[in-house]
Order: structure tokens, then C-alpha cells, then sequence
């Protein structure tokens, strides 16, 4: 039976020993004076612990044991695409981790050429004219898009002051529109599921800026309406915006380019592997089409005659989003992987996750107490669940599935989004996982709904074989508790703080 | 039209797809015949019927060998680049690649469920005590993107809690971090004025008196040390000001000079922001670096923090436990009225600093400081003794900007002729020279002579 390693680990700061180090510094024979401002001299150093070099590796082996990744079992996080990490992947840092940001050109033509080539294929794949691998991740992608979009209508002195967002999108989406200055309206969803066309003609009009939307969407639904939905944009001169969080389940099938978006941003961490590292560094590109190359973040890698070279400048570019060229050590992974699948493998991402998306669903036919909203719908990457009915019937709750399923070895789903589903359960299997890890995990899906409707208090009591049992939020939350930091805990202890105000 | 003439299945075996041979039987079990009908809601005008060229799939070693031949275009340098100007070269432990290679921290998610995320969670938390005593500041986030990014934030954050729009910032913040500023806050139309700084370097105390005179201030920005290297030797001026005229005080700080200099927590400053990319992070051509985040103990300011913040609780059996808090500033459940749209962050290379700095530990980190600090004098006393001189007075840590009596550009040339990256150019006849304990003496030497040799 799966049980988690449970180390009563202290924190670091609680560790005794003194006058201890984990590295030598090199110290070299040097005749100079070095004299530091008094008034910007440190008084008393700061009050770090003083370790062995074994300490430290004990101390983060035993965290790592607690804690779970794609490596130990599955990850079914809906939008979040956890898919395996090659572990090829990690021989690629060395094309590009001793290289400073400044360098001269031609110093690393190869990282250069790396990045020519993923330009290139991130634009093919996704049917856009130019992609800038500057954004850090989705989020900063989002940001950029919207960025340029508000951009190219002062360019034509058109007063745009609102972004559409679907009811379905990411939070990142109104997240993003808010921190370029827009007003997020929400286009609701319709009965089967979709953008409800209709409603999204309503309030297309001179205020529109653009509108963002995911396809598939986060039900794992593909928006089959995505030609009327992009001339409805189109008319009054929007700007349409692809969240490509959910790439994975049509990579090869269609292209975000050939169903009329203007901007699009990948998640090189979810679509193209890059290791999730526990919430991050991801890595991510934003491409544009047409006129909205212009405004592209930059500068961009170009080529003449076998050079590579910043040389490609956006005319109208918003300027830098990252403060270098963005997480280059990271694109040199998914680069990585595109190398593993060609152009073969990578065309059947689309297929090999929604069959296995699909496949889920077969399997987890007849559940009792899980129901499959808009269920006449083939999925794509990832499927949304309600445990709505386990709710009125027993009182089970989306977060009690997600802690019952760590007690079987299982990371868990997505919980409680879209929030236009009532206690969800968003679940991305990935084309990465076999056929029987599939079978396994319905199997433990199903075990959970049956436990609820015969034992529904145990499946209450769990996780119980994780190395925590489930958390207190308000003493983690309360002004007068909050902790996040060894400071805090100290300074509070010693009555030095108060409430936080 | 036969599926396989829509939809392309020519791989039969692959390691990253192990269901190539189960098609079949999954498709049975789905209940459809073919592959198109879970595709049937594609309409025919989109659906791509192209191919890739990314060329056919290549066997683990032959990706290797192509990884080999990209390494060998990048040049083969005697030492690391004497270049800083956001990121600087050190050396990186073995200790901090093991750690950060198991699996179970770099192939997790963000940790939504923290009964089998504690020991990650402590980890964050750890990153964020050890953070939280570097800038004495009782509030650390789990890292944003970079220092440009952290900025941005910070500049927002201001804006949010003064509705006010002008931000001042020194003339010698770095250039690449003001781009950042400027586009990130270009939707909220901030005005960012600059402040000068003096013979030696140093901001202008009179200049940013004069511009906070009119009350209209959002926030307040100072960089230790600032992009020329020079150490800021007055900041308490600038927190009290602030303060005063109702501005957000925001300092920028690299956080490896915190060994030596003064924290920002002590200057009162109410945000600090910089990155970790110096403590235990390679250059990886400029990212992924940490965008580091603080605050005072204020709950106005804590409030609007952006990014993800790790907090001590209990669980239901009373022991420590570790989990994310605040969750409500964030994205996914706030919406348009968030804090930030930042979701993924840079935890593992949080986790990297973290355990650089548990090695260095207090002494190791002054220590470090300080040989630092003496590479860095050596080497321009000896660009002095050639005559290369320092147009600004004030003292430096590990960068500093230097005059050549010829154009930089000759210098440089040479430089690299002998496999030496130097500095980066600012001028026509100036660079930013960064020398820390990456460079040894005897290559600070053989650079120092090189260059005399250009002269």
C-alpha cells in the first residue's frame, strides 16, 4: 500500500550546530583595500544557520521525499498539461547555462541558432508569422498579448477600453486584461457548452478591444463556432487572443493561425515538456500573425548567411517583458524535446491526449455520484467532471475526491474550476501516461465515489498516508497567525508583533 | 476520405508515447471506429492538413550529439564573461544541481495540495525565512520571473494603494530593468521621471526632495548597488521622504551584497524587490532567474502583493504544517480584481538560492562577500595602474564602470581575440567590468595584461 515518507524535518533555522559551512570559498592572495561605507555597512550579519554540506543534502533529500512530481505517478491537473519531463532534457543546459546574456553575438551563435529554431517551429505549429520566446511564462505571455493589442488600437486612435473573456477562461485571462488597463467583460457559456454566439455579437461593439479566449476551452471543449467567433472579432477591427494553455489536445489536428487569431502564447512548460519545478521556471513564447507582428515583444533571433543575431527588431514592438531574452535555460529543453518526437511525434500530441482524455471517460462510465456536463461532446486534452450529485446525496465534496485520490497514490485533479462548474473536478491525463496508469486511475476515481456512498466519513478523514492530514486555512489566514516567514514566528514569539494590519 | 489520410499515424513506437500501439483498443473502449470522430467538431476549414519540419525523430544519442554541436558554436571562453549588468557568473555547487535534479521538486506542480507537497512547501517557506533575514523584511513572496518583472510589480502595487501615477527612479537604475517597468505598466499610463545622481555616483538627494514636492508621487525606487556598481551610501533620506510625501518606497537590491551591506528592512523601505540569480543560479543566457519580492510587516502592503506566498499552520493531528496562503489576492479566484496575473513562478530556482544560501550560511555569505569585494578592488587597481581609470568616486562591490583612454570597442576586440568576454560597453570609451570569485587571479591578471597590450 502507497504511503508518503513522513520526516519530522525541523526547519533549518532549528538546526544547532555553529561555526559550520557548506562551501569553501576560494580565497585568492590579493594586495587590495577594500573600504565600505559606514553608513551602508550591515550591523550584525544576517542571522542565518551555519551547516555541513551533508546537513543540507539530508535535510532537502528528506523534502524532497515528501513531496510528489510526474516522476512518482500521475498528475491529472486539468490546464496544466503535466506531462512526462525526458530526462534528455537536462544534458541541454549546457548549451546554454554558462552563457552570459550580453555576450557578443557571435560568441553563442548556438544558443542563437537554438532559438532561430524554435521560433521557427513554435510559428509553424501554431500557424503564426513570428513568435518571441521573451516571455518567462503564460501569464507574461497573457500580458504581452494584451499589451499589444492595446497598442495597435492607439496606433489607430481607436478608443478600445474593453477585453471579452469568456466565462470559462483561465483567471489569468481578466487577470492579464485588468493589468493592461482594460474592462473584462464576460462572454457566457451556452448550453452545449460554448461560446454562446449569440451573446457574443451583443456585446461586440466599439468598445471592444479584443477577445481572449482558449480553444479547446477549459471543459475540454473545442469551440467548433471559432470561424464565426473570430469575423464577429474581426468586424470591428478586434483583436482575437489565443490562450495556449490547452495546445496539447490539438497540436497537428488545427492550428490556432488557421482559425483567424491574431496573438497567441504558449506554455513551453505544459505543451512542449518543460519540467514544472514544483510551480515553476516555465517558459513561453507569444506569436503573432499579420499586423500584430509589429508589436511583438523584442527583440527576435534573425539569420543572414549561417549568422545568428538580435536583429530583428518589431516596428511597433511593446518593448522588453522579461529583463533578458526570457528563460532561454528552459527553451532549450522543449527545443530538446521537438528533437525527440519530430515532426511525426509532435503532430500526434493532438491525437494521443484526447484519446487518452477520451479513453478517461470510457472508463469512468456509470460512476455513481460523478456526473459529465455538456456529456454529447467529444473531449480534447482534458474533461470536467461535477460532483454535484455525490454532494446532494452524501455531502462529498470536489476537495474530499482530490484528498481521497492522494491517499491512493495519485496527485489530484484540478478542483473547483472552471467556476462555471459546480464542485469540478478538471482532469488532464496527458499523452504521456499509458493506457493501464489510465485504467489505475479510474479505478482509484471510482473507489473514492463508492467509498463516499458507503463510508463517506473515512473518505473525509483522508489523506491519511500523506505526510500532513488535511490543513488548518484559518490559523494559516488569520491576521493574527499568519506566518510566512521563521521571522515572523520569531519576532511573534517574542511579543515584537502584532496582528497584521 | 480514410482516416489515415486526414490524420497522420505513421509512428507505431515512441518513448514519450506509450499508447501508439493501444490506438485500437482505446478507441474500442471510447466507442468510437476511427480517430476522426473525436474530432468531428473541427470544421474542415481549420483543420491542418500540412506537415512539420522539425525532421524525423531522433534517438536519444543523436539529440545529444546535436545538443554537442550547438554547445561547440557557443565560443569556448578562458573564463566567465566579466560581465554583470543584471546577471553575474559564479560558481554553483554540486550540492545545488543534485538537489534541484530530484525529481520529485523539479517535475511537481505548484503545490495545490499540501498534504503531499510539505516537503516542498517547506522548502518555499524556508526560501522565504531565509529571504525574509537577508532584507529584514517579515513578507517574502515565492519569487516572480526577475528583478525587471519584481519592478513592475512593485510599481503596480504602488499605483493600486496612491492611485497616483509618477514613479522616480535613479538615472542609474538599470536600463534593462526600466524597459521592463515601462512596458509592463504601459496600460496604467505611469510617468517615470529620473532622478541624477552625483560626482561619486550616488543618488541626489536635493533632486528627489524637489520631485516628491508636489505630492503627485506613486512611488520612490532605489537600486543597491546601482548599474555603474556604485554603493548607495545614504538611503534613509529616500525612506523618509517617502514616507513623508505619501510615496511607496521601493529598493532594489542585490541580495548577495546583504552579506556586507545594509538590508533594506533597515532603511524602512516598505517594498524590496531584486533576484536570486547570484546566489547558487548559472547564467542560462539570462533566464530563468528569481524575481525576489518583499514587504514590512504592513497588511496594506501584504494585501497587494502579487505571486504565490507560503505560510505555517497546523494540521488536523497539530503538527507544523506548511500550505499557500492568501489565496484570495490570486488569479484563479480573484479574476480581474487580482493582484498580479502571475501563476507560474520560479520555484525551482527559489529552491536553488535557498540551498546555496543554506550552504554559505552566515559567515560563508560576508565571506563570499568579501572576496568578492577584494577581486573586484584588485582588478581595478590594476586597470588603474595601466591607466584605465573610474570616472565615478564612489565605492563598489563587484561592478564598477571604467574609462579607457581608447575606444572600448578595440579593447573588447582584443579581449576576445585572447578568449576574454570584457565588460559590457556603455560608452564609446566605458564598460561595466564585473569580477567576483568566478575569476581567478591568475585570469584577472592575464586579462589585465591583454588589455595593456591593446593599449
Amino acid at each position: 500500500m502507497w504511503g508518503q515518507a513522513s520526516w519530522d524535518e525541523p526547519l533549518l533555522f532549528d538546526y544547532k550546530g555553529k561555526r559550520r559551512v557548506g562551501i569553501l570559498i576560494p580565497k585568492e592572495e590579493l594586495n587590495a583595500q577594500t573600504h565600505l561605507p559606514e553608513k551602508a555597512r550591515r550591523k550584525g550579519g544576517p542571522d542565518l544557520p551555519e551547516l555541513s554540506e551533508l546537513e543540507v543534502v539530508r535535510h532537502f533529500l528528506r523534502l524532497s521525499q515528501m513531496s510528489y512530481g510526474v516522476d512518482l505517478g500521475m498528475v491529472p491537473l486539468g490546464s496544466c498539461t503535466m506531462k512526462y519531463n525526458p530526462k534528455v532534457q537536462e544534458v541541454s543546459s549546457k548549451v546554454t547555462e554558462e552563457l552570459h546574456p550580453l555576450q557578443d553575438e557571435d560568441t553563442v551563435q548556438g544558443a542563437l541558432e537554438m532559438l532561430y529554431q524554435m521560433q521557427s517551429w513554435l510559428a509553424e505549429i501554431t500557424g503564426m508569422d513570428q513568435c518571441s520566446l521573451q516571455v518567462p511564462a503564460g501569464s507574461a505571455g497573457e500580458l504581452a498579448g494584451v499589451l499589444m493589442t492595446r497598442k495597435y488600437h492607439e496606433d489607430r486612435d481607436h478608443h478600445r477600453t474593453e477585453m471579452l473573456v469568456a466565462d470559462s477562461a483561465h483567471g489569468t485571462n481578466p487577470a492579464s486584461a485588468a493589468m493592461a488597463g482594460f474592462k473584462v467583460i464576460y462572454v457566457r457559456t451556452d448550453p452545449e457548452g460554448l461560446v454562446d454566439l449569440r451573446l457574443l455579437k451583443e456585446v461586440v461593439g466599439s468598445d471592444t478591444a479584443g477577445f481572449m479566449l482558449t480553444n479547446p476551452s477549459t471543459l475540454g471543449l473545442f469551440e467548433e463556432n471559432i470561424e464565426e467567433i473570430a469575423s464577429t472579432i474581426h468586424s470591428v477591427d478586434g483583436i482575437l487572443y489565443y490562450d495556449g494553455a490547452n495546445l496539447n489536445g490539438i497540436v497537428g489536428i488545427a492550428r490556432p493561425g488557421d482559425m483567424g487569431f491574431d496573438v497567441v502564447h504558449l506554455n513551453l512548460h505544459k505543451t512542449f515538456a518543460v519540467p514544472h519545478g514544483g510551480g515553476g521556471p516555465g517558459a513561453g513564447a507569444v506569436c503573432a500573425k499579420g499586423k500584430m507582428v509589429d508589436y511583438l515583444p523584442g527583440p527576435l533571433v534573425g539569420q543572414v548567411d549561417g549568422k545568428y543575431s538580435w536583429s530583428i527588431m518589431p516596428k511597433r514592438s511593446i518593448g522588453r517583458i522579461a529583463t533578458f531574452h526570457g528563460n532561454v535555460g528552459n527553451v532549450v529543453r522543449s527545443y530538446t524535446y521537438l528533437l525527440g518526437l519530430g515532426s511525426e511525434g509532435t503532430a500526434m500530441l493532438g491525437v494521443m491526449s484526447t484519446i487518452a482524455t477520451n479513453y478517461l471517460i470510457s472508463k469512468l462510465r456509470g460512476v455513481r455520484g460523478l456526473e459529465l456536463p455538456y456529456s454529447s461532446r467529444p473531449r480534447k486534452h482534458e474533461v470536467v467532471y461535477t460532483v454535484s450529485p455525490a454532494l446532494k446525496e452524501v455531502g462529498l465534496t470536489a476537495e474530499d475526491v482530490a484528498k481521497a485520490l492522494l491517499d491512493r497514490g495519485f496527485y489530484a485533479p484540478t478542483i473547483y474550476f472552471p467556476p462555471i462548474v459546480p464542485e469540478a473536478l478538471m482532469i488532464e491525463v496527458t499523452e504521456t501516461e499509458s493506457k493501464e496508469s489510465i485504467d489505475q486511475f479510474a479505478v482509484a476515481l471510482r473507489e473514492v465515489m463508492e467509498e463516499a456512498y458507503s463510508n463517506i466519513n473515512s473518505v473525509k478523514e483522508s489523506p491519511k498516508r500523506t505526510a500532513a492530514s488535511r490543513l488548518d486555512y484559518v490559523k494559516a489566514n488569520h491576521p493574527s497567525t499568519f506566518t510566512p516567514s521563521y521571522r515572523v514566528k520569531k519576532m511573534r514569539e517574542e511579543g515584537k508583533l502584532s496582528p497584521l494590519r | 476520405m480514410s482516416d489515415r489520410e486526414v490524420i497522420r499515424l505513421e509512428l507505431t513506437r515512441h518513448p514519450w508515447l506509450p499508447n501508439l500501439g493501444n490506438i485500437d483498443e482505446m478507441l474500442a473502449s471510447i466507442g468510437v471506429s476511427s480517430v476522426e470522430d473525436l474530432f468531428r467538431d473541427v470544421p474542415p476549414a481549420v483543420r491542418f492538413r500540412g506537415g512539420f519540419h522539425i525532421g524525423r525523430p531522433m534517438s536519444e544519442e543523436e539529440i545529444v550529439e546535436r545538443l554537442d554541436n550547438l554547445e561547440e558554436k557557443n565560443s569556448k571562453l578562458t573564463c566567465p564573461p566579466f560581465l554583470g549588468a543584471g546577471a553575474c557568473p559564479h560558481y554553483v555547487p554540486q550540492a545545488v544541481r543534485f538537489i534541484t535534479s530530484r525529481s520529485e521538486f523539479y517535475t511537481a506542480y505548484t503545490p495545490y495540495q499540501p498534504e503531499i507537497s510539505q516537503g516542498l512547501l517547506q522548502a518555499m517557506f524556508e526560501y522565504q525565512s531565509y529571504m525574509a533575514e537577508l532584507l529584514e523584511m517579515e513578507v517574502v513572496n515565492s519569487s516572480l520571473y526577475d528583478w525587471g518583472s519584481a519592478l513592475s510589480e512593485a510599481v503596480l502595487l504602488s499605483h493600486r494603494l496612491t492611485s497616483k501615477k509618477k514613479i522616480l527612479v535613479p538615472s542609474s537604475i538599470n536600463p534593462f530593468h526600466l524597459q521592463v517597468m515601462r512596458t509592463w505598466t504601459a496600460g496604467k499610463g505611469m510617468e517615470v521621471r529620473e532622478v541624477p545622481y552625483d560626482s561619486r555616483g550616488n543618488l541626489s538627494q536635493d533632486h528627489l526632495e524637489r520631485e516628491l514636492q508636489g505630492g503627485d508621487v506613486a512611488a520612490v525606487y532605489a537600486q543597491q548597488p546601482n548599474f555603474f556598481g556604485v554603493i548607495e551610501e545614504e538611503l534613509e533620506f529616500l525612506t523618509e521622504s517617502a514616507r513623508k510625501h505619501g510615496a511607496i518606497s521601493i529598493m532594489g537590491v542585490n541580495p548577495l551584497v546583504l552579506g556586507v551591506l545594509r538590508p533594506p528592512g533597515d532603511y524602512g523601505f516598505d517594498v524590496a524587490v531584486g533576484d536570486g540569480q547570484e546566489l547558487g543560479l548559472q547564467l542560462n543566457y539570462g533566464g530563468p532567474m528569481i524575481g525576489l519580492f518583499a514587504t514590512r510587516w504592513d497588511g496594506r502592503l501584504v494585501r497587494q502583493m502579487p505571486g504565490r506566498i507560503v505560510g505555517l499552520t497546523t494540521d488536523s493531528k497539530g503538527r507544523d504544517s506548511y500550505t499557500l496562503v492568501l489565496q484570495t489576492r490570486e488569479q484563479f479566484t480573484r479574476r480581474e480584481k487580482a493582484t498580479s496575473n502571475i501563476t507560474t513562478n520560479e520555484a525551482l530556482m527559489a529552491l536553488a538560492s535557498l540551498v546555496y544560501l543554506s550552504l554559505l550560511g552566515r559567515e560563508g555569505l560576508r565571506e563570499l562577500g568579501e572576496e568578492i569585494m577584494r577581486r573586484s578592488h584588485y582588478t581595478s587597481n590594476r586597470f588603474e595602474e595601466i591607466g584605465v581609470i573610474r570616472p565615478l568616486e564612489g565605492e563598489f562591490f563587484e561592478e564598477f564602470l571604467v574609462r579607457f583612454p581608447l575606444s572600448y570597442g578595440v579593447v573588447r576586440k582584443k579581449l576576445k581575440e585572447r578568449r576574454f568576454h570584457g565588460g559590457f560597453q556603455i560608452g564609446e570609451r566605458e564598460a561595466l567590468f564585473c569580477v567576483t570569485e568566478a575569476h581567478s587571479k591568475a585570469h584577472i591578471d592575464s586579462m589585465i595584461e591583454t588589455v595593456a597590450e591593446a593599449m
